[in-house]
């Protein structure tokens, strides 16, 4: 219990930051995973190639929120470019539990870096789950 | 009642002591194995009956005339012969033995279905039906041009059967679960199946929840196909049962071709094998077969009523219990009346994946997600649930432990 839910995870799923909409944003994605219901939904404002601003709402399991929120933090102030390459390490990394063995939660962990290559490359052409 | 709660139906203590698994530490804890409508756990007996094939007489069934192969037959055989008489078939020819409940189906809609359904032609299934049911009928009604119909449910769960003369107008076959394993609701078959063929439909009974949990009588119930799979009764994986009608499985075209399965084979035809060898074409599962008679030997010895009496005695108990959980909703008849122990329930706005979690961490196993049944949960308009479920070797001081770890579960998400 302690392992998968650290405290940091459970007060970003309390009190995720960033949370919400974005008026008119450049670019927008929602992406869910099938297995349990989760959806995210992430808005960006993008100037000069950098992300500026970003919101996520959606619904889900506490990885998948607190994974979320995490990502957001970094996002705002990052180059587009810097951002399409965020590697899903990188992201569990942040998250700071041990999922390499639980292949559900992992995709749970992801969704939200799932959504933002889905937002940045256009649904269709973002890196399968795999190579995230 | 209390945690103390005797069941005097049963030695539940002793066995328990039958499943290896169950004295297993998890967690730390004692392992609380609620997760029985996934796949139950299996007795001591049957694993030694497949170590047991595989030490002794391991050989092909039905074709060597050694000594070991007819042993391996004759084994093979009897078990079907158990099978048919633990769901007082009128023969064991109309035992044929599949992979489990999916394939059991897939095998009626691709065999019966594809020669009798028409253009036009109903299916009338319903919403609380696992995907298993639903699939095979839609992959069906695309081949055919038939169309599905849908039984709906009352607020309890319960499906609705005030106009369902009506809606089994020009209906062909109704393919319907005994249990859901879901909700738990236990459907009246013998009812349904009796209306059914005065409107002139089949009908196939999903048996996956039910067989494994209480007495089922196919010639009592007067249905026509029940599809049930062994790891759900204390059998292995990879062996399920068909049972068909025999005046039916014989008028039915094969649905696999090859070895087993012919009289007589030329180069450009094939004569086909009686039932059931027709639908059991290549090697069988021969050790999981036997396993499966010996996991109904098990199961009769400590008697399916004992086994129904038991389940309902702890659904009552976890009802009353959950009840008690602030926030906690139970999906499904709300008392054990014509009901089965799958209990389906939200928390709040906790994710069903954060119950799971929360209560694998105190040593409990509960299944979290849509269960196979992405519709029903459309129709219950919950994304998600968690589900415990209970079998003849759980305890109400399992249920305890459920209540406790979800009050916790409560107060760190909540
Ligand atoms: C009601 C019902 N039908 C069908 C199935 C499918 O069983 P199997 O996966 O063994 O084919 C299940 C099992 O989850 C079930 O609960």
């Amino acid at each position: 219990m302690d392992d998968l839910y650290r405290e940091l995870i459970l007060e970003h799923y309390k009190h995720p930051h960033n949370h919400g909409r974005l008026e008119h944003p450049d670019i927008s994605a929602e992406e869910h995973n099938p297995l349990c219901g989760d959806r995210i939904r992430l808005d960006l404002r993008i100037e000069h190639d950098v992300i500026t601003d970003v919101r996520f709402d959606g619904r889900g399991c506490a990885i998948s929120q607190a994974s979320a929120s995490m990502l957001t933090d970094e996002l705002i102030g990052m180059p587009v470019e810097e951002a399409k390459r965020f590697s899903k390490e990188r992201l569990l990394d942040l998250i700071g539990i041990p999922l390499e063995h639980n292949p559900v939660r992992i995709k749970c962990a992801l969704l939200a870096l799932k959504t933002l290559k889905a937002g940045l490359y256009g649904v269709g052409h973002a890196p399968d789950d795999d190579d995230l | 009642m209390t945690s103390s709660m005797t069941l005097d139906q049963f030695d539940i203590l002793a066995l328990r002591r039958e499943f290896p698994i169950l004295s297993q530490p998890m967690n730390g804890k004692t392992l609380a194995f609620l997760d029985s409508a996934a796949s139950s756990q299996k007795p001591r007996r049957v694993i030694d009956c497949l170590e047991d094939y595989y030490r002794r007489y391991n050989a092909n069934v039905h074709r060597g005339v050694y000594r070991l192969s007819e042993e391996a037959t004759f084994a093979f055989e009897r078990a079907r012969g158990k099978v048919a008489r633990f769901i007082n078939a009128r023969s064991q020819r109309e035992v044929v033995f599949v992979r489990n409940t999916t394939e059991a189906i897939n095998l009626v809609a691709r065999s019966w279905g594809d020669v009798n359904l028409r253009e036009g032609d109903r299916i009338l299934l319903s919403v609380m039906e696992h995907h298993s049911n639903l699939v095979p009928w839609q992959m069906l009604a695309q081949r055919t041009g038939a169309k599905l119909e849908f039984l709906s449910l009352d607020g309890e769960g319960r499906l609705v059967l005030d106009h369902l003369d009506a809606q089994l107008q020009g209906v062909r076959l109704v393919a319907l679960t005994q249990q859901s394993n879901v909700l738990g609701t236990i459907n009246p078959v013998a009812e349904i199946a009796r209306r059914a063929h005065a409107a002139g439909a089949l009908i196939l009974v999903d048996g996956a929840q039910s067989v494994p949990h209480m007495p089922v009588d196919v010639q009592a119930l007067d249905i026509d196909f029940l599809a049930f799979s062994g790891h759900k009764m204390c059998a292995p994986t990879g062996i399920g049962v068909l049972w068909g009608r025999r005046a039916l499985l014989e008028q039915m075209p094969p649905f696999l071709g090859g070895g087993s399965m012919i009289k007589v084979v030329s180069l450009h035809e094939s004569s086909y094998a009686d039932v059931p060898a027709r639908f059991e074409a290549g090697t069988p599962a021969i050790a999981e077969a036997i396993a499966l008679g010996e996991a109904v030997d098990f199961l009769q010895e400590v008697g399916m009523a004992r086994i129904y009496a038991h389940e309902r005695e702890l659904l009552g108990y976890a009802i009353d219990r959950l009840a008690g959980v602030e926030g906690l909703t139970i999906y499904g008849p709300q008392t054990t009346e014509m009901r089965g122990g799958a209990l389906s329930f939200t928390l709040e706005d906790v994710h069903p994946h954060d119950v799971a979690a929360a209560l694998d961490s105190e040593g409990i196993a509960v299944r979290a997600g849509h269960h196979c049944t992405q519709p029903l949960h459309a129709h219950l308009n919950v994304p998600a649930t968690t589900r415990a479920s209970f079998y003849l070797y759980n305890t109400a001081e399992e249920v305890d432990r459920l209540v406790a770890a979800l009050d916790k579960a409560r107060n760190l998400f909540g």
